[in-house]
């Protein structure tokens, strides 16, 4: 068995509990619009009231993303980015933050071309805590979790509705960090979670795993924000914010000042149902 | 004679670790083929996949599932396809016996109906009511739209823009035959895309949706369970080239796109050591100018639409358009099985330039009063290189895996005819 490796994710989660608080997890794509606005948007989403932040590998191919996250992509690539950048930024970002969690989220074909053992090696070296591989089940978890966790990094498994209790256990073996319930039968950005539905799922989960439980694919306001995450130790926000980086490029907007303010505003949702839980 | 023994012990060895059925045995459990294959999906399709290997399974050994295939594939599809003796294109090359294994003469106009009514019926046992496929040159599509219409199934076809716009007469086909065709404009607007958005489909609708997968690619047991099914070319084959020439033959040519209608063709006859084979990629305006669809010939290995095989792609792992006259072999990667037999020698893998499939394509159309598709005139491209170059008692079996109706626009703008 590897003991999970203690990473900026487990010390953020403790601290969280402590402060009796949930969790805002911010997605943005690297590289999108730009490299350069793109590490202002990273900089900046602590301040904003992110507690952990995915950053997004651009893919050409994103199977399990809407068409925001396909789109985010789609600029990221466009305007150049590549492996080594999105690193970059981690590496700068780290410079004036050392608290903050980064997870590397996306596929693994640009990871296995860029090298696993080099991925994790320089990855863990410019500051990520954990990666989410979204086309890396279970089943294959000797290509990249186990490697991982051997390298220090923790591997955040998906859980989804069609994850059901004779699987979870598989699911949750490798499992660190903390788990991504997926809150719907679907690609990121399109409906919206059912809360009771998530809720049980969610604490049919909690039943087996002592790992805190973040949910995502559908978050888009303040408002559901605080209803799911209630339901769980977190909230991942993804497409709202890609969305909002999207919209300044058709309305002449600062993509930073956005997505900072929509950060704001989902900060405040999660936050009031952190205190609401701790009534 | 040291060095003679030890290849020999070596090579004993190697039989003794992959029989009984050697080159025929696999996947393995986890559905790799050697480096490739693999189940490398999102979780909310992971149990899907677990189902539909189980019912596969299940059906695999039910006999009634096989005299129901059996039944259809006679009755509805027109099987056994003929083996057809080319005489004239013989001739006409003036070195090996060439023959046709005549898959374009099944319902549909290719060997897809072999596949689809396969995953159908298995659809319909495991009461799925819904089912989604994806679509290049629209073959696939037009047979999973037919056998939808026989079986009352709702069936949804997604297809690139690009190629909605080139295959116009296959998108009216899928409708006639009451299907719902949505062009799809992410990405590179092509097959590749019109897969991944099959997926991001299946993913949003598990509880009702099957997934009908074109070619043998895809997550483990797709390409296992698409061969299997296609492997009624080869099975035939080899029993009518016995009946005509009393021997195996020397050589197998198909072309590939995914590489379902060769796999069909070779899996059968891959333990028949005398037995060399093609698989024919598409070389489209060259493979030096980048401009192709030819995954092992000028890919690497990487993961994209559920398993790990050669995929075209740039250096940074980002999937690269494929390039070919035949929208059926404009796919950046290669089914696992493939990419497996390529990297262990047992397959041979070439490739036809546009230039050369249009020249096959003529050359066969006025010669043998057949009008291939332009997928097939590849591997015939092939077979114009490799037949004058082989004595007259040799023979070649080429799948000619579809018909060229709906090829005759492209063609035309190709020769600068107007229709």
């Amino acid at each position: 068995m590897n003991t999970p490796p203690r990473t900026r994710i487990v010390e953020t989660f403790e601290r969280l509990a402590a402060e009796g608080r949930k969790a805002l997890v911010t997605f943005i794509t690297a590289g999108d619009p730009d490299l350069e606005t793109s590490q202002r948007i990273l900089d900046g989403l602590p301040q904003a009231g992110a507690d952990i932040i995915e950053l997004g590998m651009p893919f050409t191919d994103p199977m399990a993303d809407g068409p925001a996250i396909q789109l985010a992509s789609q600029r990221a690539l466009k305007a150049g980015q590549t492996m080594e950048k999105t690193l970059q930024m981690v590496r700068r970002f780290r410079t004036q933050d050392d608290e903050t969690p980064i997870v590397l989220m996306g596929y693994y074909n640009p990871v296995y071309v860029y090298g696993n053992e080099s991925f994790l090696k320089d990855a863990k070296d410019a500051g990520v805590d954990g990666l989410i591989i979204v086309d890396l089940p279970p089943e294959e978890d000797a290509e990249l979790c186990i490697p991982a966790m051997e390298a220090g990094l923790n591997f955040i498994r998906l859980a989804t509705p069609t994850t059901d209790d004779a699987r979870l256990p598989k699911v949750l073996a490798n499992a660190s960090g903390f788990l991504y319930y997926v809150s719907i039968t679907g690609v990121t950005g399109t409906r919206a979670p059912d809360v009771a539905a998530v809720s049980a799922a969610v604490a049919r989960i909690k039943g087996q795993t002592e790992l805190p439980v973040c949910i995502g694919f559908g978050v888009k306001t303040p408002e559901q924000a605080r209803a799911l995450a209630a339901a769980g130790d977190g909230v991942v926000v993804g497409s709202a914010l890609v969305n909002a980086i999207a919209q300044t490029l058709d309305d002449g907007g600062d993509a930073a000042f956005t997505v900072h303010e929509l950060t704001r505003r989902l900060a405040e949702g999660v936050r009031a149902a952190g205190q609401r839980a701790a009534e | 004679m040291a060095g003679r023994r030890s290849r020999q012990q070596r090579e004993l060895a190697f039989m003794s670790e992959h029989k009984p059925n050697t080159f025929t045995g696999m996947p393995d459990a986890n559905g790799r083929f050697g480096l490739h294959g693999g189940r490398f999906v999102a979780e909310t399709l992971m149990p899907l996949i677990l189902e539909l290997e189980a019912a596969y399974r299940e059906a695999k050994e039910d006999p009634s599932f096989r005299e129901e295939m059996d039944f259809f594939l006679k009755h509805y599809v027109g099987r056994p396809s003929p083996l057809y003796y080319a005489e004239r294109l013989t001739e006409h090359l003036g070195g090996a016996k060439i023959y046709f294994k005549r898959d374009e003469l099944n319902h549909t106009g290719a060997h897809k109906i072999n596949n689809v009514l396969g995953q159908i019926l298995l659809a319909k046992r495991m009461g799925k009511t819904r089912i989604i496929a994806e679509t290049g040159a629209g073959q696939h599509g037009v047979a999973t739209a037919t056998a939808c219409a026989r079986f009352g199934l709702e069936c949804v076809v997604y297809m690139g823009e690009v190629d909605v716009e080139r295959q116009q007469p296959n998108v009216f086909r899928m409708k006639l035959l009451g299907a719902k065709v949505i062009p799809v404009s992410s990405g590179s607007r092509t097959l590749k895309d019109a897969l991944n958005e099959a997926l991001r489909d299946w993913v949003a609708n598990v509880e009702n949706t099957f997934y009908c997968i074109g070619t043998v690619a895809g997550p483990h047991p797709y390409p296992e369970m698409v061969r299997d099914f296609q492997s009624i070319i080869g099975r035939e084959a080899k029993q009518q080239i016995l009946e005509a020439e009393g021997r195996l033959p020397d050589a197998l040519v198909a072309a590939i796109g995914g590489g379902s209608n060769a796999m069909g063709l070779f899996h059968p006859f891959l333990d028949d050591a005398e037995v060399a084979m093609y698989g024919v990629e598409a070389a489209g305006k060259g493979l030096s100018t980048g401009l192709h669809a030819a995954s092992i010939l000028g890919g690497r290995p990487g993961v994209l639409h559920g398993n790990r095989t050669y995929l075209l792609m740039d250096e940074e792992g980002q999937i690269t358009e494929a390039h070919s006259i035949s929208a059926g072999l404009d796919y950046p990667g290669i089914g696992p099985e493939h990419a497996w037999l390529h990297d262990v020698g047992r397959v041979h893998y070439v490739a036809a330039t546009d230039e050369e499939a249009l020249e096959a394509f003529q050359v066969c159309s006025k010669l043998e009063g057949i009008i291939p598709a332009l997928e097939p005139s590849h591997a015939l491209a092939h077979v114009m290189k490799m037949a004058p170059e082989m004595e007259k008692d040799r023979i070649i079996v080429m799948n000619m895996c579809g018909r060229g109706d709906k090829d005759i626009f492209t063609v035309a703008k190709h020769l600068g005819v107007e229709l």
